[in-house]
């Protein structure tokens, strides 16, 4: 009898202790403190410079807090979802593979749905959180569409910018709205091209479609299961039926992702070409893949926006670690490299106003280089629509171009 | 004792993985997958599956490019054999192509496109000169919808591997003799041993056409790489859908999957009947006398499609190593404005950890395939009996089911069974893909050592493990290493096996290079490519040097 | 004496169902048994019957009695039965000298002592100084010759000889087969010789049986 109450307490002692384990950034000394000698599993999609700032990243966490962090590199981030549905499939609620992964719209949407999210609330208080823009951000709170609940934490901005080489096209014809794209591709046959949707570069050119082509962009903010969807998307695919003839290889095939479309450009494939970071074509040009001739473009109307984040998964086992890491990522330093063109570009999450006057100096001591458009003259930034129209866009341009051949 | 366990082993190693990775694909097939809420059976993933648009055409492009790139590796190599076997040209090329074996799919698959693309190498080294291109043409000749590019640049690299394979079967086959007979009746040299030789070397190299046909008709990398985008084959559609955010879609690939074994199955069956109509037209044409006397033209195909082949992977290579070190290089410049280190130097600092893994794993799963198919081999020597049919077979396995069919499953099974990503896991992974490798390689050479010299150590007084130890394995040396080299190129070469079961936390040169690939920079792609040929490149030197080594230092030597 | 030979006690080779020969005889020490017979009559499977190594495709019955030590059913190493095949076998990842110290019993202690039996035993055969030469150096007389040192220093207690003659020209044919017959005859060891050619059976000048297909 005596052993069994012995054991019944061993039991609950051991529960009580894993509740306890979960760290609560509010009370941050003491997630340094839980964090100190952690191992943090960063999983990131390994975009092209994304290697540069994270072995940064790496080095300073170690140092400060004594986090280390291992960065691995993912094709696709959906891998990362799959391998904790992957985990929960097999039960295993604690001492999960990952610790933070690079997440946005339609991976955040699909692990909030499924549960496979720490809590909600933790991101807002980690301390570097009082410098976000919110108010001038709106993407930060609403992330596609989808309530980010403090289950993610903001770690860079983007925004949708065109491409051209003033050697070969001048900069006056160059198109400034989605209709005058396509008559633009109609005078030139063959040089244009987007990469092959669900690529997300790909899937955002739709969308920035999407939103030059419906009457009330209002409707975009709703589940488009909820709407008639074919009558929004018919101007959607009028547009794209117009403009595909006139595509790269007459639409018979597509680059594969932005590299790809770079590619294009620089070979003389393509005269115009998008990216989803503004401060792109200024990095490829100092890394010798464009020739120092190719300038950037918006459309007057305005261009796709949103905002990435870094999540911690239900089951990550160096939770207070990934707090760690990800508070330091939205720090002013942090921030400050990862929007210098050498190193990233992406604009910063933060807002100038609530920084110290040592910490504005360092974004304002960055030099954008020759290609990129200042901060002012990126014009209106368009939200993303709710991620079920990114799905059914995505699903009908499958249908009609994706298996044409 | 040991060699009493060797085979069982090996086949519980072998087959073991293989079923519970189908198993682990079955379930979620027909609707069972309790972390999603789903723990009923039922057949809908299938519908879901069957309703997918273009789902035809991907099976009919996969279908196609894995049969046809096969009948263009497997007919190049009956040519070549057959026209210019015994000739001083055949053991030059045979030295040209055996290196082709080690060069990972990926790579040469992406040294194939830098070439033939419209704005590859190729073309610009005749513009605009010969063309009056300023920019490339707009014409579709990567990712084009036919498979065309896609069957070359499988064809291209499989075509080492039948040929290699058909060499080793050579000297079990009555060649010369027959060969001469054949001339003495007035028989060109090509029909000649396509009537009497092939014959008894096909049924030979039958299991590894087959691999070729499953191989190809499922391949991922390459088919990313060059095959058709709209839409693209099943295998590649089915990655895809396993990695989609939606997770639901977990169900429509595993259901695929299993569709991919039946393309797959269906392609060797279609294979087969091939067989059939092939020899009955052999039957037709000998039994009618067909001499072909006047081949030339005929031969000419054969060597020149032969060294067109190895040329195409030399030149690939030669093109990333110029991407890897390009600075600005535009159309229709043959070559780069300048030159920079900048896509090593970057890369480098990341490369340790990868590369010792990569050497780590493959060492490791190589010698365990060694420790395996040594005492299976052992147990061969002591029952008499060569491997049976079904023990073939079982062999030949993780070559024959698609990788994609039960590799998902087995991540889903590991997981279930409370094991974490870790070194031994994944060697144990490698060993499946690697053992076959080692064990083929190793077998014919093992098979035809002399036993009159066993019995000559016996005579002498040696035990077995002594003779084993002290002439067996020492004078097989040579034959051991290159098994040893080969086993690592396959490991080295393994993209989702590594890919799924470490998760991602267990990087390779290999994943690390289709993972940057995917960023689609060509200078990043010629470092990591140019790093992923040359590991097995290695591997096949330093076999080379230590065989030499054995024979120099052996005992007694003063 | 008839205790200190080879005795063959009822011996049959069959494969599968069918009967490929029956021997039972003695042979005395220094005495060559001769066994004549076409390919394919079994002989060469007698000869791995008696040092052990049978293929198992094969069925065999009988004893084997050598020094009055029953071998039947002992692991071939245990037979001490040196065998000479119709081609030399020495083991190319071994120097001349090292063929000969893998032969030399494990009795024999010391490297400097185990050297010079190596040396002797190539002066034996006319071969002195030819201790680090490779094995592929040597002439086809040489190979055979490295042969028979290799196999007479291991001290068998049985000599088993097949064909060991048919692939050297006439003349060192007779050579070869004088020195090995000279060596049994010194040594006072039983053989079983396998040929198919007379003047083997001739030289070796003991008993002959021969079997048809």
């Amino acid at each position: 009898m005596l052993k069994i109450a012995a054991a019944l307490i061993a039991v609950l002692a051991a529960s009580t202790a894993a509740f306890a384990a979960d760290p609560d950034p509010a009370n941050w000394p003491a997630v340094l403190e839980d964090a100190r000698g952690e191992t943090v599993y960063f999983n990131a999609w390994a975009a092209p410079r994304t290697s540069m700032p994270t072995a940064w990243v790496g080095d300073e966490v170690e140092q400060r807090f004594g986090v280390k962090l291992v960065h691995v590199k993912l094709e696709d981030t959906a891998t990362a979802v799959n391998s904790v549905l992957a985990e929960k499939t097999a039960g295993r609620t604690e001492d999960g593979k990952i610790d933070l992964i690079w997440i946005n719209g339609e991976n955040f949407s699909a692990m909030k749905r499924q549960g496979l999210l720490l809590a909600p609330g933790w991101a807002e208080k980690l301390p570097n959180y009082a410098y976000a823009d919110v108010e001038g951000k709106p993407t930060l709170r609403s992330d596609f569409t989808i309530p980010v609940d403090g289950q993610e934490s903001p770690w860079g901005m983007a925004k949708l910018v065109f491409f051209h080489d003033s050697a070969r096209t001048k900069p006056e014809e160059m198109p400034k709205s989605i209709a005058e794209l396509v008559a633009w591709a109609n005078a030139h046959p063959g040089r244009f091209a987007y990469p092959q949707p669900p690529d997300f570069m790909g899937s955002t050119f739709l969308k920035q479609v999407l939103a030059e082509s419906v009457a009330d962009r209002a409707v975009l903010a709703k589940d488009a299961s909820s709407v008639d969807a074919s009558a929004v998307l018919a101007p959607v695919f009028a547009t794209l039926d117009a403009l595909n003839p006139n595509l790269w290889r007459a639409g018979k095939a597509f680059p594969k992702n932005y590299p790809a479309l770079k590619q294009l450009l620089a070979d003389n494939e393509a005269d115009i070409i998008f990216a989803f970071n503004p401060a792109e074509a200024s990095s490829a040009i100092a890394a010798g893949e464009l020739p120092d001739t190719v300038r950037s473009f918006v459309f007057p109307g305005g261009t796709l926006a949103n905002s990435h984040f870094v999540a911690v998964p239900f089951n990550a086992s160096s939770k207070a670690g990934a707090f760690v890491v990800a508070d330091f990522l939205l720090s002013p330093e942090a921030q400050a490299r990862k929007q210098d063109p050498k190193i990233w570009g992406d604009p910063t999450v933060l807002a100038m106003a609530k920084l110290s006057a040592e910490d504005r100096a360092r974004f304002d001591a960055l030099d954008l280089g020759v290609a990129t458009l200042a901060p002012d003259a990126l014009g209106p930034a368009i939200g993303e629509p709710h991620p079920s129209w990114m799905t059914t866009l995505e699903a009908e341009w499958t249908r009609r171009y994706g298996v044409a051949n | 004792m040991i060699a009493r366990l060797g085979p069982p082993l090996a086949m519980a190693l072998l087959a073991g993985p293989i079923v519970a990775g189908i198993a682990g694909t079955l379930l979620p097939a027909f609707g069972f997958l309790p972390a999603l809420g789903h723990s009923t059976l039922s057949v809908d993933p299938f519908y879901t599956l069957l309703a997918e648009p273009g789902l035809a055409r991907s099976l009919v492009s996969g279908l196609g490019a894995g049969l046809a790139s096969t009948m263009l590796a497997l007919g190049a190599v009956m040519l070549f054999v057959a026209g210019w076997i015994d000739e001083p040209v055949f053991q030059r090329l045979r030295r040209g192509l055996s290196p082709l074996l080690a060069v990972p799919h990926a790579a040469a698959a992406f040294g194939f496109a830098f070439l033939v693309a419209p704005s590859g190498f190729l073309a610009r080294l005749v513009s605009p000169e010969l063309t009056g291109w300023l920019a490339p043409p707009d014409v579709l000749i990567v990712n084009d919808p036919m498979g065309l590019a896609l069957i070359a640049g499988l064809a291209v690299k499989e075509t080492p591997f039948l040929f290699l394979m058909t060499l080793a079967a050579l000297p079990q086959t009555p060649a010369g003799p027959s060969r001469l007979l054949a001339a003495a009746l007035g028989y060109g040299r090509v029909a000649g041993f396509l009537h009497t030789v092939w014959p008894s070397l096909y049924r030979q190299i039958r299991l590894p056409v087959f691999a070729v046909i499953a191989f190809s008709t499922s391949v991922v990398d390459v088919a990313v790489i060059l095959g058709p985008t709209t839409p693209p084959p099943l295998a590649v559609r089915l990655v895809q859908w396993m990695n989609d955010p939606d997770l639901a879609m977990r169900f429509k690939a595993s259901a695929g999957a299993l569709l991919q074994l039946g393309v797959s199955a269906f392609a060797i069956f279609a294979w087969i009947g091939l067989e059939r109509l092939a020899g009955a037209v052999a039957r037709a044409l000998c039994g009618s006398g067909f001499r072909l006397r006047r081949d030339a033209a005929l031969r000419l195909i054969g060597v020149a499609t032969m060294a067109a082949f190895a040329a195409t992977v030399f030149a690939g290579l030669f093109v990333l190593a110029l991407w890897s070190v390009a600075g600005l290089w535009q159309f229709p410049d043959s070559l780069p404005d300048r030159f920079t280190l900048a896509g090593w130097s970057d890369v480098l600092p990341r490369l340790a950890d990868p590369l010792l893994r990569s050497i780590g794993v493959g060492a490791a799963a190589t010698a365990a395939a060694l420790a395996l198919a040594v005492p299976a081999l052992m147990r061969e020597d002591e029952t008499g009996a060569p491997m049976g049919r079904r023990a073939r077979l079982l062999i030949y396995l993780p070559l024959l089911v698609p990788q994609i069919a039960f590799l998902f499953g087995l991540q889903t099974a590991i997981l279930a069974a409370g094991l974490t990503p870790s070194a031994p896991l994944l060697v144990a992974v490698h060993l499946v893909f690697v053992l076959p490798y080692v064990f083929l390689s190793l077998s014919d050479p093992w098979r035809a050592f002399d036993r009159r010299y066993e019995a000559v150590a016996f005579g002498l007084g040696r035990s077995r493990t002594r003779m084993l130890l002290t002439v067996k394995l020492p004078m097989l040396a040579p034959a051991l290493a290159t098994a040893a080299a080969v086993g690592f190129a396959v490991s080295i070469g393994l993209y989702l096996p590594t890919l799924l079961i470490g998760a991602g936390r267990l990087p390779t040169v290999t994943t690390e290079a289709v993972a940057l690939a995917a960023g689609g920079n060509r200078r990043v792609i010629g470092v990591w490519a140019l790093m992923q040929a040359t590991l097995p490149a290695a591997g096949f030197v330093i076999a080379a040097m230590l065989s030499r080594l054995v024979y120099r230092g052996g005992p007694g030597r003063t | 004496m008839e205790n200190m030979g080879l005795r063959l006690d009822k011996v049959t080779i069959a494969l599968g169902d069918h009967d490929l020969l029956e021997v039972d005889c003695a042979i005395a020490p220094g005495e060559v048994l001769t066994i004549m017979g076409p390919s394919g009559s079994g002989k060469s499977t007698l000869l791995s019957f008696v040092a052990g190594s049978i293929d198992p495709a094969f069925r065999a019955s009988g004893r084997i009695v050598c020094a009055g030590r029953d071998l039947t059913g002992l692991p071939p190493q245990e037979r001490h039965a040196g065998i000479l095949f119709q081609d030399a076998l020495l083991f190319p990842h071994m120097s001349v000298g090292g063929n000969i110290l893998f032969a030399i019993p494990a009795a024999e202690r010391g490297r400097a002592r185990r050297r010079s039996l190596a040396e002797a035993a190539l002066a034996d055969v006319g071969l002195a100084g030819f201790y680090s030469r490779d094995p592929a150096t040597l002439s086809g007389g040489q190979k055979a010759r490295v042969a028979l040192a290799r196999v007479l220093a291991s001290h068998p207690s049985m000599l088993l000889l097949d064909e060991p003659f048919s692939r050297l020209d006439a003349d060192l044919r007779g050579r070869t087969r004088d020195l090995v017959f000279a060596a049994v005859r010194a040594r006072r060891l039983p053989a079983l010789l396998v040929t198919h050619d007379e003047a083997d059976a001739a030289a070796a000048g003991g008993p002959v049986i021969r079997i048809s297909a």
